[in-house]
């Protein structure tokens, strides 16, 4: 018996196209009711993923589930097509269909399906309701805003009460404003109707704000699987770091835990280089530009640059300090005091990470 | 007079009114932008300065030359009016190599064959193209072909360069690189920048001067960016700037109470001699403080709506009496001062400054 | 900065541009079409439209005529539509094995010009003489043909083996630009494949069904070649072939130029009508079903049918292609019509003899080429000043040109022929009549419309600001015109010119009514020697058409795809 948090359940998932491996060896369970992201660059898999979950890809090697059902084994020879699957689905290009009125496009998985009219118009209404379309029933979605189509889309895939959501960039066709009032929509959706979302995108910041757990991916191959504070906290290693958010990695000399930047200063002890990384020669230093600050000069934890760059930026103002040969970026908020073009500034990092140079 | 001078300058189309009797002037050596919504007519403003459009009244200087005068009947071509074109779809010929492309203007101006070789592998290396001069345009990327339109425009040793929102194609990474190049640039041959665009952070970045225009081709307000920002002269140039915050209040016995509750919004009231009711504070993200404890007097109490995790920034949503606002916060303070809330949780705000503004004139001032 | 200060004052040129644009098509389409109009309810010194229509209504020949060519476009147009679709879906979203070989054959009917298609049909179906009639009949017994060709049903089976590619390319089109995620939200709401072609795919694309059926309407309605090829026979006439029929039998007496001009009236109507149904469907109708990250699309697993479809297809293509083109080269190599095809009866003489001996056939392909030619370098360079001005241009009076545009998209072949006749046969000062100029202009008058579709199109890829761009580098309008803007549509140019070449050295519609003895085209010969029971010699020159044809097509392609990279 499949347990709650194990509802979904991906086994050695495979994915290979001619010499390419698009999804290398990846396994990881969804509860029942949570919200997963797969977030990675563009190529890196997570859409191959979701399509292998969804049933439009074979699996070259390893094994997909819901619940008790096997839904694909390339090596039982099984395979069940995406019809079978009742999941719901949302792409990014809406793919609503204009010939259908948006009433029709919700009600068509039900018809398919041959509930009994009343049935079909009670939740062919509900989806719509829920997802504020009523209004707007009998129009062709093709008079509708590009928010309104992925509502429509929303209402469509809600109709069969899915216990799985798959929903691939579902928001990056719309306007950023949109785009957060449609994230929160569908976090709401999920705490209406309680299913499983497997959540694709590149934009990490939707992520976060999404998810209860993600997965970063890059080039088929899993970086780390954590709950979005955790990745914040402890990202597994420089990919991760940098895909998370703004970031500045200084290449640093070492010597047994003892780290200089090259043509200058030493990197304060308090900075520890991690157990693990004091046998490499060189190490990433990493940190967010506003997680930076600027101290006083004789502040002996800290590391002196000149500054380059000083750019008003409204609410914030962007830094671009010279550090030995090496740049880097400081951001901090419009009323924070700092140094002119020119100046020599010394800088703390609040929250330095160290990584292997090259992985 | 300054290098560019407009002068009561009129342009519709057909029965629309793009531009109504407009009069601005831009210092030699400066880069100035023209910010505004789009349609609001600042692209043909520039259009008009280029010489692609004429004006249908009202005069144009440029460097002391009078280039159009409709009643005079007088108008200058693009071509001798030696300025430099920016596009925003870039503009290159796909049928020249980049260095055909660059080598253009001065090959219309019939310079010397050496001279040209020269000019244009400098403008190459400038605009970080070196190795790249023989591919044709197709074989770029959207970044490297609005490289190539820069050093077209700038080969020719123009006095005035003209940007029509050049970097609203490239993504975002490269719209950061291309802004500080393009101010780079401009640095170094000390061209005069005419820079049209929509996107005020661009507009803050790259500025000596911005002009902010609404959507009906009226120009609000002109100043250094940060007089732009910090001393907003109306609702409309305070909400374009960046994320406005408003939080409805309401006049009652004297005092300026938030939402339909009965605190009162710690800050100066605003000038109120007509004894408007409704009023709107507006701030800044950054304005805001959040905490966990209240201080008498000088704190709202709230609660939290909704909290969001962004990665670097928390993001809150807070009610205080029937109204919302937003605010933000970065997360390594959010964690290091225990002030990560979750929705439900009580909240304190403060705030460190705030725009009054009419409720009234602010609804017509927001574009949705 | 160069302070020469100029008036604005490039109007001049731009009207002058203007009105040479708007001559062009005046004297060359609209001035033709109208005098047709008036000839057609303008009796002696008074106006007759009541006149007009009893002539179609109660002149029994008439009438059927009009019938015929709507019953013949109407079953043409039924059958290449079900063809045409079917083969589109079956190359783009099924498994068939040799997907892209089989989508370029289907594509090879659009080189072959369907009155020689017809030629081969009627020597392959003709009720007595025809081969596999007779091969029939003389092997399994059977008492009379097993298929006749001179029927309705043949007509419409003929034209709908050169015609359905309309279709299918407009079909193919829509069903590749689709976004698949359309199909697959279809899948993942529960239908299945055959379910979703049923009630998403066909829905969806049907305005480009629509769109390729009302083409072959417009162009079945109005074509000569095969009702002529096997019609006539059974005296079976559509439109264009009674009013060839009435004009050459009578030579040209007022009565019969009447008549035409009454039947020509009809047959503009209809196309205006159509093209105005075509572009309400495409404007209106047209969803926006491209977008997306482009996945393959889902391929439906034909399994068991797979195999059993590729050899119709194969079939299909042997059947429609391969053997008419057979039979034609056959026959053009036999001694004399009716003898077997032997070695000793087949030989390459009648290819020499038509090539290099024959004054006739000399001087058809003669005549073709220059035509072809000069046809289509003049058509080419209008066609450039006349989309400029549509759509680069910002004068006054533009919408006339608009309007004069649209005209040659409208009027068909042998309205064209009627017109030329009828405006340069000396009534207005010019006499063209029976020389090879009236041709030409007829020839301009035909293609005008692929010109000026090929070149607006190319030159909607020049953006303004390409222009623009030039102009503030300090190109004068000339300049910039010379340095950007020709260069760029130099591919719409030559596109504009193999479009009317090819289609040239094959025409019959217009050639046939205007040819004197010395002006045959290639198309005339060989329509007039099968008539004159010259079969061999017909197919000999048919045979050679095919040839060049094929080469032009296969260089242009090599072209295209050139300036294309």
């Amino acid at each position: 018996m499949a347990s709650e948090s194990e509802y979904v359940r991906l086994v050695n998932v495979t994915k290979r196209f001619g010499d390419v491996t698009a999804v290398d060896n990846l396994s990881y369970n969804i509860g029942k009711g949570e919200c997963f992201s797969m977030l990675g660059p563009s190529g890196c898999g997570k859409t191959t993923t979701l399509r292998m979950v969804a049933g439009f890809e074979d699996l070259s090697e390893g094994e997909v589930w819901v619940g008790d059902n096997l839904l694909s084994s390339p090596k039982k020879n099984h395979y069940l097509p995406p019809e079978k699957r009742n999941f719901g689905m949302v792409f990014q290009a809406f793919a609503v269909w204009p010939h259908l009125s948006v009433y029709e496009n919700v009600a068509f998985p039900l018809r398919i399906r041959n509930l009994e009219a009343g049935e079909i118009d009670r939740r062919t209404t509900d989806a719509l309701r829920a997802t504020n379309l009523l209004k707007t029933k009998d129009e062709s979605p093709d008079f509708l805003s590009g928010g309104g189509k992925q509502r429509v889309a929303l209402a469509r895939a809600l109709a069969i009460n899915p216990d799985v959501m798959l929903l691939d960039e579902p928001l990056s066709s719309l306007d950023p404003h949109l785009r957060e009032e449609m994230r929160f929509e569908i976090k709401d959706l999920q705490q209406k109707y309680g299913f499983s979302i497997i959540y694709v995108t590149h934009d990490q910041s939707e992520a976060m704000a999404l998810s209860d757990r993600i997965l970063v991916m890059k080039l088929g191959v899993v970086q780390q699987i954590d709950t979005p504070l955790n990745i914040y906290n402890h990202p597994a290693n420089k990919f991760v770091f940098s895909f998370i958010g703004l970031s500045n990695f200084l290449t640093v000399g070492n010597d047994g835990g003892k780290a200089a930047v090259a043509g200058g200063c030493s990197i304060p002890a308090h900075w520890a280089v991690p157990d693990d990384l004091k046998g490499e020669g060189t190490l990433s230093l990493a940190s967010r530009p506003s997680e930076i600050d600027f101290v006083a000069n004789d502040e002996p934890e800290s590391i002196k640059g000149v500054v380059t760059r000083k750019a008003y930026l409204g609410e914030i103002i962007d830094y671009q300090l010279k550090i030995g040969e090496q740049l880097m970026r400081v951001q901090k908020g419009r009323r924070a005091p700092g140094p002119e073009v020119g100046d020599t500034a010394a800088i703390k990092l609040l929250r330095p990470f160290w990584y292997r140079e090259k992985e | 007079m300054d290098f560019i001078h407009i002068e009561g300058v009129s342009k519709a189309y057909a029965d629309h009114h793009v531009l109504n009797d407009l009069t601005l002037d831009i210092h030699k050596g400066e880069c100035f932008t023209l910010l505004g919504p789009s349609g609001c007519g600042k692209t043909v403003l520039l259009r008009l300065i280029a010489g692609f459009e004429v004006p249908d009244a009202g005069k144009l200087y440029i460097d002391e030359t009078l280039v159009a005068d409709p009643a005079e009947r007088l108008n200058v071509p693009p071509e001798n009016r030696a300025i430099g074109v920016v596009f925003q779809d870039y503009a290159v010929w796909p049928h020249m190599t980049v260095f055909e492309n660059i080598a253009y203007p001065l090959k219309i101006a019939k310079r010397p064959k050496e001279e040209i070789e020269q000019r244009v592998m400098e403008m190459v290396d400038l605009v970080a193209m070196g190795g790249l001069e023989k591919r044709y345009p197709s074989e770029l990327s959207g970044g490297q072909q609005q490289r190539v339109a820069l050093a077209r425009a700038l080969v020719a040793k123009p006095n005035l360069l003209l940007l029509d929102e050049p970097i609203a194609n490239l993504d975002a990474n490269l719209r950061e690189e291309m802004r500080f190049e393009i101010k780079e640039l401009q640095r170094k041959l000390g061209v005069t920048v005419l820079y049209v665009t929509h996107d005020q952070e661009i507009g803050l970045a790259i500025s000596d001067r911005v002009a902010i225009m609404n959507d009906k081709g009226i120009i609000q307000q002109i100043g250094t960016p940060y007089e732009i920002f910090e001393q907003p002269v109306n609702p409309f140039v305070f909400n374009f700037m960046g994320i406005a915050n408003f939080l409805a209040a309401r006049l009652d016995g004297g005092r300026y109470l938030a939402g339909t509750g009965s605190q009162e919004i710690p800050w100066q009231p605003p000038e109120n001699s007509g004894g408007v009711v409704d009023w709107v504070a507006g701030f800044r993200p950054s304005d805001v403080k959040i905490s966990r404890a209240a201080e008498p007097g000088k704190t709202l109490k709230g609660v939290i709506r909704r909290a969001n995790f962004l990665g670097a920034m928390m993001d809150y949503l807070v009610e205080i009496d029937g109204t919302t606002l937003r605010t933000n916060l970065e997360t390594h303070l959010a964690i290091s001062e225990n002030l990560l809330f979750k929705a439900g949780d009580e909240c304190y705000i403060s705030f460190l400054d705030l725009h009054w503004f009419e409720a009234e004139k602010l609804k017509g001032a927001i574009l949705e | 900065m160069n302070s020469t200060v100029k008036n604005s004052s490039s109007f001049g040129v731009a009207q002058v541009i203007l009105f040479i644009s708007i001559a062009i098509l005046v004297i060359v389409v609209a001035f033709p079409v109208l005098l047709i109009f008036f000839n057609a309810v303008w009796v002696e010194d008074h106006f007759e439209f009541a006149n007009a229509l009893k002539v179609l209504w109660e002149e029994e020949e008439i009438f059927q005529a009009l019938m015929n060519s709507l019953i013949i476009a109407g079953g043409t147009t039924v059958g290449s539509t079900i063809v045409g679709t079917f083969f589109a879906w079956l190359v783009t979203r099924t498994d068939l094995p040799y997907k892209s070989f089989m989508k370029s054959m289907f594509l090879v009917p659009f080189m072959l010009p369907s009155f020689i298609g017809a030629l081969a049909w009627k020597m392959l179906l003709s009720p007595n003489a025809g081969f596999i009639n007779r091969f029939f009949i003389e092997n399994f017994g059977f008492e009379g043909p097993i298929f006749n060709v001179y029927t309705y049903w043949g007509i419409s089976a003929v034209e709908v083996m050169y015609l359905f590619p309309f279709v299918f390319i407009q079909v193919c089109g829509a069903l590749e630009r689709m976004d698949p995620t359309l199909e697959e939200s279809a899948r993942i709401s529960g239908a299945g494949l055959f379910t979703i072609t049923r009630k998403i795919t066909i829905p969806l694309v049907l305005p480009s069904i629509l769109s390729g059926a009302l083409l072959i309407m417009l162009y079945s309605m109005a074509h000569f070649g095969t009702v002529a090829v096997l019609g006539i026979e059974n005296g079976i006439y559509n439109i264009p072939t009674l009013i060839y029929e009435r004009i050459h039998q009578s030579a040209g007496s007022f009565a019969s130029i009447r008549t035409g001009t009454i039947l020509a009236t009809v047959l503009v109507i209809s196309a205006a009508l159509i093209i105005w149904a075509q572009r309400k469907i495409l404007g209106s109708g047209h969803y926006q079903i491209i977008g997306g990250k482009s996945f393959r699309p889902m391929e439906l697993k034909l399994r068991g049918l797979r195999w059993p479809l590729l050899i119709f297809c194969f079939l299909y293509i042997g059947f429609t292609i391969i053997l008419p083109t057979v039979v034609i080269f056959l026959v053009g190599g036999l001694s004399t019509y009716g003898l077997p095809f032997t070695p000793e009866n087949l030989s390459l003489d009648n290819y020499k003899f038509i090539l290099f001996d024959f004054q006739v056939t000399k001087d058809a392909i003669f005549n073709s080429v220059w035509l072809g030619f000069t046809a289509a370098i003049i058509t080419m360079f209008a066609g450039v000043m006349i989309s400029y001005v549509i759509v680069k241009m910002n004068v006054r009076g533009k919408g006339i040109l608009e309007f004069l545009g649209m005209l040659p998209f409208s009027v068909p072949g042998s309205v064209i022929a009627l017109g030329v006749i009828l405006a340069w046969s000396g009534q207005f000062g010019v006499n063209l009549y029976n020389t090879v100029w009236i041709i030409l202009v007829a020839y301009i008058a035909r293609y005008m419309a692929f010109s000026l579709k090929a070149n607006s199109a190319a030159l909607e890829q020049v953006h303004d600001s390409l222009v623009e761009a030039a102009r503030s580098c300090g190109a004068t309008m000339w300049q910039s015109l010379r340095d950007i803007v020709i260069p760029l549509v130099r591919p719409g140019m030559l596109a504009a010119f193999f479009l009317i070449f090819l289609p040239a050295l094959r025409e019959l519609t217009v050639s046939i009514m205007l040819y004197a003895p010395t002006t045959r085209t290639i198309g005339v010969a060989i329509y007039t020697l099968n008539e004159d029971g010259e079969t061999v010699m017909s197919a000999a020159l048919a045979g050679i058409a095919l040839i060049i044809i094929v080469v032009g097509q296969t260089i242009i392609n090599k072209l295209t795809k050139k300036e294309g990279e």
